[in-house]
């Protein structure tokens, strides 16, 4: 019982920061009292039980599940399996983000559906996708990060030059779309999860920066996807 | 209505962001790996607890937090008030980037791998510190003007030239945790803001330096990530580095 209190004060004080900054920008900048106190308190007292109550399912579930499923592909032995497993993990949770469906519908009807909201909405989910395998391959490998990203980085550049100018702003945005709050801890645990069964892997070393690729590989998809439809 | 209208779409938004994952660990689990879960109890009960959990947080923030946090935004984006917004995009890039669930999930991982040498709490600070830091100066840039692409590319040169220096034990974590502090609480606020400022300001354009301001928000705590990784190993081991 004295755990549970303890948790969910260790999330109060997650959120603590923000409640002081909008109550103090709210009275004494803006200078007026909240509209309605009853609904934003209701609200505050959701949102750190909800935060309580997620990060409790996180160890119970997402982390366990993450590493037993490593554990289990690298018993397998079958890499090709694994780098599946992961591209699919890439594409399921990519191609339902609320956010991007909101995205690639606004973008259907600025550009009077040269752009689809489906090919958009594909065009970033395979980013993802082959983003994560590679992720997944170079953790199997043991190959430093940096140099995958490094190279990365300047294609981007260079592809932001040919690439028509309507999809650029879309290219970079879809890049910070794709992490969801259930899609990373899942991720971050399956890379550990693998890096710590293989031999001669460090978890740190190696298990962290699947996220990183699922950020930075849909830029360079929805690029292309501008090159062949716009 | 106006209560059941995000009720209705968190819950809709959560069972999409979740079903998906279910299905694909399900066919794995049973239908490829021919395996059963371990403690299939326990593992309902936290996955259930995750969805809910998240369910109770996002409606949270929609009550509570954007309503106000984006009035605020509007309020105060307007020329005349530099010195306040400024304020305000520091503050809210800090205790944003501290809510964010996705964060202390990685941050929790770090320190259990790490066995406590990268404690979570130190790690969230630096990255919270890195989006108010970088959310500050993607709002000087709206207020005075200046390339995007040019800000990027000086944090694209930095962030390389840190990963040299850092100890190699911190780069892909560092790299992970830019994507990771662009979720749940800090866009909303943040395109807010950016978009009030910039409809605001003569002769900036809300589509491109509104969204900007994300870009911000994302490649700035991978410097100071890296940069607190370089810090740390410098007042540790002097010698080594000075080698």
């Amino acid at each position: 019982m004295r755990n549970f209190f303890y948790l969910l004060y260790k999330s109060f004080v997650d959120v603590a920061a923000l409640i002081v900054v909008l109550f103090f920008f709210q009275l004494f900048v803006i200078g007026e009292p909240f509209p309605d106190m009853a609904k934003m308190i209701t609200g505050l007292v959701l949102v750190v039980f909800g935060l309580f109550v997620f990060m409790r399912g996180l160890e119970m579930a997402l982390f366990p599940i993450g590493e037993s499923m490593a554990y289990s592909f690298a018993e397998k032995g079958n890499i090709w399996l694994l780098v599946l497993f992961a591209a699919a993990i890439g594409y399921t949770t990519t191609i339902a983000e609320p956010t991007l469906i909101a995205i690639a519908g606004k973008a259907a009807i600025i550009t009077n559906n040269k752009i689809s909201a489906f090919g958009l909405r594909n065009a970033v989910a395979i980013g993802v996708a082959i983003g994560i395998a590679i992720g997944t391959l170079r953790i199997i490998l043991g190959h430093p990060i940096h140099y995958y990203i490094i190279t990365g980085y300047i294609i981007v550049m260079a592809m932001t030059v040919i690439a028509p100018k309507e999809i650029i702003g879309l290219a970079y945005d879809s890049g910070g779309v794709t992490t969801s709050t259930v899609t990373v801890p899942l991720v971050t645990a399956l890379g550990v999860g693998l890096a710590s069964s293989i031999a001669g892997r460090n978890p740190l070393v190696d298990g962290f920066g699947l996220i990183a690729f699922a950020s930075l590989t849909p830029i360079l998809s929805v690029m292309c996807y501008g090159l062949l439809v716009l | 209505m106006e209560i059941v209208t995000p009720i209705l779409y968190d819950l809709l938004s959560v069972s999409r962001d979740c079903a998906p994952v279910l299905a694909v660990i399900l066919f794995f689990q049973f239908v490829v790996l021919k395996k059963a879960l371990p403690n299939p109890h326990k593992m309902t009960i936290g996955l259930v607890a995750v969805m809910a959990g998240l369910y109770l947080f996002l409606l949270g923030l929609d009550m509570a937090i954007f309503p106000i946090g984006k009035s605020m935004a509007a309020s105060l984006s307007t020329p005349d008030k530099y010195v306040w917004t400024m304020l305000f995009a520091f503050c809210i890039g800090y205790s944003t980037a501290m809510a964010e669930p996705a964060l202390l999930a990685v941050a929790q991982k770090a320190e259990e791998i790490s066995a406590g040498g990268l404690p979570s709490f130190y790690l969230r600070n630096a990255v919270a510190i890195g989006v108010a830091v970088g959310l500050t100066l993607g709002v000087h840039r709206i207020f005075v003007g200046g390339q995007l692409w040019v800000y990027i590319l000086c944090g694209y040169v930095v962030t390389v030239a840190l990963t040299f220096m850092a100890p190699k034990e911190i780069v892909p974590l560092a790299y992970d945790l830019g994507g990771v502090t662009t979720s749940t609480i800090t866009v909303p606020l943040v395109a807010a803001l950016g978009i009030g400022l910039a409809s605001n300001i003569p002769g900036r354009d809300p589509l491109v330096d509104g969204f900007g301001l994300i870009a911000f928000a994302a490649g700035s705590p991978m410097i100071s990530v890296l940069g607190y990784a370089v810090i740390a190993k410098y007042i540790k081991e002097p010698k080594k580095v000075r080698r």
